[in-house]
């Protein structure tokens, strides 16, 4: 296939698909066409809408590919798509973030870091896909097992997860020592 | 009159834990535990009082808080084999503390980022399901509680000569509200409650505000932490707010409720 053809078809690909097209799906498709090739051009649709300052751009997210608008015509499109922008809740904010961070992770588990019922939140997660129900754990009950998806990584705009921002360290505490048994090694005391 | 908000589910005691002790500026491995259990407990009055559902994990926090508090009013015995416990209850708070802390930092910052349907949009077709929106106020209930804890002390001390007081309906008050935002399309928290002059005609304005905020009638928003809390109406009038809007003017109220 010509590259200008190439280029052609990926831009249409990329145009019609409402989530990330894959690297994979895009090369099972363009048969014949190397991985490389797709990629480049890509690149080179990519650095394009950047220099002609268009009102889309190409972004690289949940392991493919999204024309988004770029963040400062934000206000814009939020007016003119009026009721539609997006809005989050602190608790579904702090649900995701937990499952982000601890999945797979049981109910329970997220529970008791909030210290609340998440029953609700977490089935609206579900039904804006989200969150997904990935297992079983194998403990008493068998609880399910939690795990975020492809559109939570779109929502916030990560290629994956090692992409989360790194989870603040515990500060480091100092609990006041608690005598566990009897450990004869009290020396700290001093 | 009434009137029952459901307190949203994403606030609960820990939560609740963390606002007193940021706003006493103190650190979470160090609380002033009288201090902070009595402010709890005076929290979860004021949610009582405004007929606010109390999810029963803020009861457990406050058995916990005061367990943890009757054990440090206790002398310790050397040798108390309870001492454990205490520590222990304690030790177990701070840590639940920590961790949620760490979570809530991290859903700052994830929505910090650009977010899809917020910042940065993508086509979708129309059979997409949409984004659910007006899911939240960028103040919290606790804000708003606390912003009307301020307007109660200020109320002058009941004089001497007695007041008459006209009693308003909730429902007659959320229409005052809404009318007034009409004309004006911010207010300040505090003016919604200039002119009053009773606990109860505060308390009134103070419900017919959460009620107006949770069918998304209005919005309170604030464009800083600790700056001042201003109230909005969501949209311009659609006709479906338009009809609450039947009552006429301020004051107006022989209502027997």
């Amino acid at each position: 296939m010509e590259r200008s053809r190439l280029k052609s078809v990926v831009e249409s690909l990329l145009f019609v698909s409402e989530s990330a097209v894959t690297l994979e799906r895009m090369s099972g498709l363009l048969e014949g066409v190397e991985r490389k090739e797709i990629l480049s051009v890509v690149e080179e649709l990519r650095s394009e809408y950047e220099a002609q300052g268009r009102g889309f751009c190409l972004v690289e997210v949940a392991s493919g590919f999204q024309m988004r608008t770029p963040k400062e015509n934000a206000d814009w499109v939020k007016s003119f798509l009026r009721g539609r922008a997006a809005r989050m809740s602190r608790a579904t904010l702090e649900t995701m973030a937990i499952i982000a961070y601890k999945q797979p992770v049981t109910r329970v588990e997220i529970e008791q870091v909030r210290g609340v019922g998440i029953e609700g939140v977490l089935s609206t997660l579900m039904e804006r896909s989200l969150v997904r129900i990935i297992g079983r754990k194998d403990i008493p009950g068998r609880p399910f097992l939690y795990s975020t998806t492809r559109d939570f990584l779109e929502l916030f705009g990560l290629n994956d997860l090692t992409g989360l921002p790194t989870l603040k360290e515990m500060e480091e505490v100092s609990l006041p020592q608690i005598p566990e048994n009897e450990t004869p090694a009290a020396e700290s005391e001093e | 009159m009434a009137i029952d908000v459901q307190l949203e589910a994403y606030e609960g005691p820990l939560d609740l834990l963390l606002h007193l002790i940021k706003k006493n500026e103190v650190s979470i491995t160090d609380i002033p535990i009288s201090v902070i259990t009595e402010q709890y407990l005076a929290t979860l009055e004021l949610m009582r009082n405004l007929n606010l559902d109390i999810a029963g994990e803020y009861l457990v926090m406050a058995a916990t808080l005061i367990h943890i508090k009757s054990r440090e009013l206790l002398p310790l015995e050397e040798g108390d084999e309870e001492e454990d416990d205490e520590g222990d209850t304690r030790d177990e708070l701070i840590r639940r503390l920590l961790e949620y802390q760490r979570f809530k930092e991290a859903a700052l910052e994830l929505e910090s980022r650009d977010m899809l349907h917020r910042d940065v949009f993508v086509r979708l077709s129309d059979n997409r399901q949409e984004m659910e929106s007006g899911e939240f106020e960028r103040v919290s209930l606790f804000d708003l509680m606390s912003a009307f804890q301020r307007v109660l002390e200020r109320l002058p001390e009941e004089g001497v000569h007695t007041i008459t007081v006209e009693k308003i309906s909730v429902q007659e008050r959320m229409n005052v509200l809404l009318d007034s935002l009409r004309h004006s399309t911010k207010l300040v928290f505090q003016s919604l409650f200039e002119g009053a002059v009773s606990k109860i005609e505060l308390i009134t304005t103070f419900l017919a505000l959460l009620e107006l905020i949770k069918i998304r009638a209005i919005r309170a928003t604030q464009e800083e932490q600790a700056g001042p809390i201003l109230i909005e109406l969501t949209a311009p009038m659609v006709e479906e707010q338009e009809g609450l809007v039947s009552g006429e003017t301020e004051g107006g109220g022989e209502h027997g409720a």
